[in-house]
């Protein structure tokens, strides 16, 4: 009975699913020109369960079931946002993203500035990323970097509860191509939001384990779900006499050099911890970026935390052996401390 | 489908003939700026095919949407794009229809709705689904053009969009060029049904083929499909059309092809069908159009031609300073507002 009144007043606790489908579903309250497209996402709720019962609620106009065609309902998609609808739509898992990779770069990255900015397309393609659940090779990788290299897209990686539940609104009410990268191990983590914050912004890092007294050793610099292993690495640290501040990116492209740039010249050591490969991957993107801008600052090289240079493998103790590890995390930390 | 009526009187054939020999002229002046360096890049010319563009053309209305593919030169003259802009645009000027970022291949006029050239062989065809599923869904009454070239069937994304067109019921009309050469490889080396049409009729569209050396004929079943679709969009039956235009491009494939893939005899033999000369000479004949009438319409198109040259090459260029913006927009762009109040 009170029920709904309380519902406003008290924190709120869910998961990062949940957050995700909550997000979506104010998304189509607020704007019929908004609707969900995509392999799933309706009579089965989604693969990973984001959607699930809103086909019953919104109906089948709203929550449309798409045939296995990325390259085509992604396309269709991009017409669609160009013609003045607000399309959701979603990929299944971000392996699958590269038969719309056609579409995604050479029509929703690159006709806004081809055309001279006539046209916008002011779409969002939710995909599911990374690995951590035995899905073997072809459903675990981490492609957000790749996708961080186009010009014409922004990439929004959210790493908490509360950006699954907010970034989504931000991304629709943007006039450009984003893509919003879910990490399929973070959909069942659980965190109370703050009932003061009813909004994030798309554009800034957050710092999210900050120094003590102004004083920190070394900058943890990742998103996703490395997030949470960096923030249990610096709790680890913390009993080490060791301070580390975790700076979670949160947005790939554009990056937030600012955030970065500060960070690392307060510590003056970093560690960038990401689950693409290290190859051209984005942790190479901000270790260039620090060595061009932040040379002088730096008291000991670069450290990177990466997944290993191999397809996904799917035995347990081989996929974990692959993924970044918060022991790693906390060795590469005390080796930097160490080394001066 | 029923046929539609299609007046044929004097002033639409003069209609018709004119649109396709402004097309023709064009190509051949950008031929000659080719030359003379001022046009670069790649250059895809139309020559040959001008029924179609003209005909489909003729059968839209300003709400209706257009995507075409890099050799869209015809399809924009005839949708309506200024001269002017379309030649900045070849000649990379700021004025041009894209500020010159474009070029040949990569028009867009968001005032006419043509929603670019697209140089990714089948990338328009989900663009012009997705446009349709705007306009259906924003009730706009509108039917979205999409040309494309029968290379465009070896693509995967051929067959995902007219699965979802037809599944969707989306006012597109879907216009296949089929000029028999994907660049130089004929087209039955590389597929197994060389009737376009019959594979749109396999995901249950209405589709036929068309002569597409014939105006009169490609504007009949343009009207026809356009019409049908239109009036059944309300009750959610429309569905898309499907028109096979058999043609033959007169020219190279761009401006960097020996043709050696085709006989000087083939050539020939299109030739005689010149959709130009043959409704010229139906004209003439038919006490349909005087030469007094038609060295007007050489005068009036010289003329035009002569403007968009000089605006062109008065054009400016735009300022490096410009080269980031619109990567990201800032805004909704001006065709945002303007499509919002259609």
């Amino acid at each position: 009975m009170g029920s709904i009144a309380m519902s406003t007043s008290v924190p709120q606790r869910l998961t990062y699913r949940e957050a995700c489908k909550q997000a979506i579903r104010d998304a189509l309250l607020a704007d019929p020109r908004t609707f969900v497209m995509g392999e799933d996402v309706g009579k089965y709720g989604g693969c990973y369960g984001v959607t699930k019962g809103l086909l019953e609620e919104f109906g089948p106009e709203r929550i449309v079931d798409t045939p296995l065609a990325e390259n085509g309902f992604v396309g269709v998609g991009i017409g669609a946002a160009m013609a003045g609808l607000r399309p959701i739509v979603e990929i299944m898992t971000c392996n699958f993203s590269l038969l719309a990779l056609d579409q995604i770069l050479n029509n929703a990255a690159t006709i806004p500035h081809m055309s001279g900015g006539q046209f916008a397309v002011p779409l969002v393609i939710r995909m599911a990323t990374g690995g951590g659940r035995q899905l073997g090779a072809q459903h675990s990788h981490s492609l957000e970097g790749w996708f961080a290299h186009i010009p014409g897209l922004k990439v929004l990686a959210p790493g908490t509860v509360e950006d699954a539940r907010f970034m989504l609104a931000r991304a629709l009410a943007d006039p450009n191509p984003v893509l919003i990268f879910e990490h399929i191990v973070l959909y069942n983590a659980e965190a109370t939001l703050d009932s003061n914050v009813k909004s994030v912004d798309i554009q800034h890092a957050r710092l999210m384990h900050a120094g003590a007294g102004g004083r920190a050793d070394v900058s943890l610099i990742t998103y996703g779900n490395s997030l949470p292993k960096c923030l249990n690495a610096a709790h680890i640290l913390a009993s080490d006499g060791i301070v580390a501040e975790v700076l979670d990116l949160r947005v790939l492209r554009p990056l937030d050099e600012a955030a970065i740039f500060d960070s690392v010249r307060r510590t003056r050591r970093c560690v960038i911890v990401d689950e693409g490969w290290k190859s051209g991957s984005i942790s190479a993107e901000i270790a260039a970026r620090l060595a061009e801008h932040a040379f002088f600052d730096l008291d000991a090289p670069i450290a990177r935390i990466c997944a290993r240079e191999v397809p996904m493998p799917y035995a347990e103790h081989l996929e974990e052996a692959a993924l970044p590890k918060v022991a790693d995390i906390v060795r590469e930390a005390h080796r930097l401390v160490r080394s001066n | 489908m029923n046929k539609a009526r299609v007046h044929l009187d004097r002033a639409h054939l003069h209609k018709l003939l004119r649109q396709m020999l402004r097309i023709r002229r064009f190509e051949a002046k950008c031929v000659e700026l080719y030359q003379a360096q001022k046009i670069r890049g790649f250059l895809h010319l139309y020559d040959g095919e001008e029924a179609i563009a003209a005909g489909v053309m003729s059968a839209l209305k300003p709400q209706d949407a257009v995507v075409a593919t890099y050799r869209e030169h015809g399809q924009a003259l005839a949708r309506g794009v200024s001269m002017n802009a379309l030649m900045a645009e070849m000649m990379g000027k700021f004025e041009g229809t894209s500020r010159g970022r474009g070029g040949s291949m990569h028009v867009f006029d968001a005032r006419t709705r043509f929603f670019g050239g697209n140089a990714i062989v089948g990338g328009g065809l989900p663009l012009a689904a997705g446009i349709a599923m705007a306009d259906k869904r924003l009730k706009r009454g509108a039917v979205t053009a999409c040309f494309f070239g029968e290379g465009a069937v070896g693509e995967g994304v051929f067959h995902e969009t007219m699965n979802l067109a037809q599944l969707w019921k989306l006012p597109v009309l879907f216009i296949c060029e089929n000029n028999l050469y994907s660049m130089g490889v004929p087209f039955s080396d590389a597929d197994v049904q060389t009737d376009v049409w019959r594979k749109a009729a396999c995901y249950r569209m209405r589709s036929e083929q068309v002569d597409g050396m014939d105006p009169v004929a490609v504007q009949v079943a343009a009207q026809a499909a356009v019409e049908s679709i239109r009036d059944n969009i309300a009750n959610d039956d429309a569905g898309p059309v499907f028109l096979e235009c058999r043609t033959y491009r007169f020219r190279a494939h761009s401006m960097f092809d020996t043709q050696a893939y085709r006989t000087r005899d083939e050539v020939e033999r299109w030739r005689h069908l010149d959709p130009i000369e043959k409704l010229q000479s139906w004209m003439s004949s038919n006490q349909q159009i005087t030469e007094a009438e038609l060295a007007r319409i050489d005068a009036e198109i010289d003329a035009e031609l002569d403007n968009a040259v000089a605006f062109a090459a008065a054009g400016t260029l735009e300022p490096l300073a410009d080269l980031e913006r619109f990567v990201l927009m800032d805004a909704e762009p001006e065709a945002a507002r303007w499509e919002a109040s259609r």
